[in-house]
């Protein structure tokens, strides 16, 4: 498996860039794979982020997009809970782009 | 990931042949699956010494178990009939994509080890040793087929490509070299249930929600059970349902239409995936364990019916295999298999497609819209492959081709099909299907697309279309992701229950 050295610290990922270890996390990964996904993270970035780890935390998978859409109206308003927004913050779609930043494993399957 | 390192096709006003432009695609590799899921389902993970009698004795194997391979081998007189059918040469040009040179890939190794001039002549009839090349050919063209059978429809032989794809792919796994993507999710749905690899408690959170987001739109209590022992309708429907957009809008449409309809039903946590990617790879067996699965479920919850929902390879094992593969051709002797056949409730077809289900109620007048609330859209419809080629629907030839259309006319007023040799059986396929869907395929996805695209964007410019319904999951992701690629606003890709969504009357 290929390794990246990010701030002294070296992460293993899978060959499409996804960290292999879930503990592995931290803010400079996390920094490190949205620049490689061209994604600039802005506070509202990390809303997301944070809120994949805490529901993986609890689910081991990621949220439904319609759970992520949810929570993201309760933090950032009710004109911000939907996939649009989502996609605005992640183009290339919230599921795969938001939880690689996330260090959470490829949501796979028809989707 | 996030930009595109390949030129996107240009849309033309309908699809034209393209000059060839060999090796286009062979770089193009899907990622081979590691150790965990090639030892899991039973096949090494790499090539060892003896990988090419391992492959001449599986194919050997395959010869002897399915007559059709033999046939499919042996009939091609190379007419050419299906070198244009193929969405994925029609998109990359690559002639490996033309149906008749995929199949040589094997036909020529068959020929070396099979046939009595190519062992003795193999120059004069075009056998090939098999070779490492040849393998790796093998790996990124049976990864550029998403076994949608567009070409068996134009094969004065009826020769199945698809058939030919699988073996090749069950070939591969056996020797060593099996595909990620559907290897990975072949583990999930065994180990968890399911494709996303969704645990209960997640999937019970979800439906939480979803019944909370409906009382919130219509004020009306509309229900998603959860493993219901007794309920009367167990249905089955693909992972993505519970997960992705647009798919949840079906989920939600098949809620309202159970509601509507008065019944008790329940999706199941075991059973909460209807796709069964065995039937990509190649492997009986795997493909029997996936299906097994539901009849598990259906004998523990004690179901009356079984209704699958939008999700076309599912449909098609479901209608055309899971007989075989779990009921009578599994012996049907069995204790489970007679308690099932008892369990279930005769008087309808087992299993029923939830386009069957909404458009009896329909007919019956159970169910009332307004379709004045889909006013918005233009709507045509993409048949998806494994439902065209591969199943019926209803008691009439050609009914999966009518009845979704009979279901948008009856909720929505402003319906348009596209090109008539781009649907019905003639469909072309959404360029994802059959264990394509995957980041690593987009070249593939987005170029196979191209025919789909090029009679979408004639119905978009002649008459306003702005929404593509769909039964298929795979479908919905695949358009959802391509969509942008073409211009086309990935808003526009929905589901026939959606549409039913829209427009049902609930009390």
């Amino acid at each position: 498996m290929p390794m990246v050295e990010v701030a002294g610290k070296s992460f293993e990922v899978d060959e499409e860039g996804y960290l292999t270890n879930l503990n592995d996390w931290n803010q400079d990964i996390a920094e490190y794979l949205a620049k490689e996904e061209k994604v600039e993270m802005t506070e509202s970035h990390w809303d997301v982020v944070n809120f994949l780890r805490e529901y993986y935390d609890e689910y081991q998978i990621a949220p439904a997009v319609r759970v992520l859409t949810k929570a993201v109206a309760k933090k950032l308003g009710p004109e911000k809970g939907n996939n649009k927004y989502l996609y605005e913050l992640f183009p290339y779609g919230p599921a795969k782009q938001a939880c690689k930043i996330a260090g959470l494993p490829k949501p796979t399957g028809c989707i | 990931m996030a930009v595109a390192e390949f030129v996107i096709p240009e849309l033309t006003e309908y699809t034209v042949v393209p000059k060839i432009n060999p090796g286009a695609m062979e770089k193009v590799k899907s990622f081979v699956a590691p150790q965990g899921p090639q030892e899991y389902l039973g096949y090494p993970w790499e090539l060892g010494a003896d990988w090419k009698e391992r492959a001449i004795d599986k194919m050997g194997d395959l010869l002897g178990k399915y007559r059709s391979l033999r046939v499919f081998m042996d009939a091609c007189v190379h007419c050419g009939a299906c070198t244009d059918k193929c969405h994925y040469f029609l998109g990359t040009a690559d002639p490996n994509n033309m149906p008749v040179a995929r199949q040589d890939l094997m036909r020529k190794v068959y020929r070396r080890y099979f046939t009595l001039p190519g062992k003795i002549a193999p120059w004069l009839v075009g056998a090939e040793d098999l070779t490492e090349d040849v393998l790796n050919q093998w790996y990124t063209y049976y990864h550029q087929c998403s076994e949608c059978r567009r070409c068996s429809v134009y094969c004065p032989y009826g020769i199945d490509t698809a058939e030919v794809t699988m073996a090749g792919r069950e070939i591969l796994n056996y020797v060593g070299v099996g595909q990620k993507y559907s290897n990975e999710i072949l583990v999930k749905v065994q180990k968890i249930g399911n494709n996303l690899g969704l645990p209960g408690p997640a999937l019970e959170d979800t439906l939480l929600g979803l019944e909370e987001d409906i009382e919130a739109d219509t004020g009306v209590p509309v229900k998603m059970p959860l493993d219901v022992v007794g309920a009367e309708i167990m249905l089955v429907t693909p992972s993505a349902d519970f997960f992705s957009e647009p798919h949840v809008e079906s989920l939600i449409g098949y809620a309202k239409v159970f509601h509507a309809a008065g019944v008790s039903w329940t999706l199941s946590s075991k059973a909460s995936e209807a796709g069964n990617f065995g039937l990509f790879n190649g492997s009986y067996e795997t493909m029997q364990k996936v299906a097994m699965r539901i009849r598990d479920a259906a004998l523990e919850l004690g179901c009356k019916r079984i209704i699958v929902g939008e999700c076309g390879h599912a449909w098609r094992v479901a209608y055309s295999f899971w007989n075989t593969l779990t009921g009578i051709g599994y012996g049907g002797e069995d204790p489970f298999s007679k308690k099932l056949q008892q369990q279930l409730d005769n008087r309808y077809p087992q299993p029923m497609h939830i386009c069957e289900y909404t458009w009896d109620l329909i007919e019956s007048g159970v169910l009332k819209f307004d379709k004045s609330l889909n006013d918005n859209r233009v709507i045509t419809f993409h048949d998806s492959c494994n439902v065209a080629r591969g199943s019926r629907m209803g008691t009439e030839p050609g009914g999966q081709f009518t009845i979704p259309r009979n279901i948008i006319r009856a909720v929505a007023n402003n319906f348009q099909d596209m090109p008539d040799d781009t649907i019905g059986e003639g469909t072309f396929c959404c360029g994802g299907g059959g264990g394509l869907l995957t980041d690593d395929l987009i070249e593939v996805r987005v170029k196979g697309a191209l025919p789909r695209m090029n009679a979408y964007n004639s119905v978009v410019k002649g008459n306003q279309v702005n929404f593509l319904a769909l039964i298929c999951a795979i479908c919905k992701a695949q358009f959802t992701k391509v969509f942008p690629y073409y211009g086309f606003d990935r808003g526009q890709v929905g589901g026939v229950h959606q549409l039913v969504s829209t427009a049902i009357k609930l009390d």
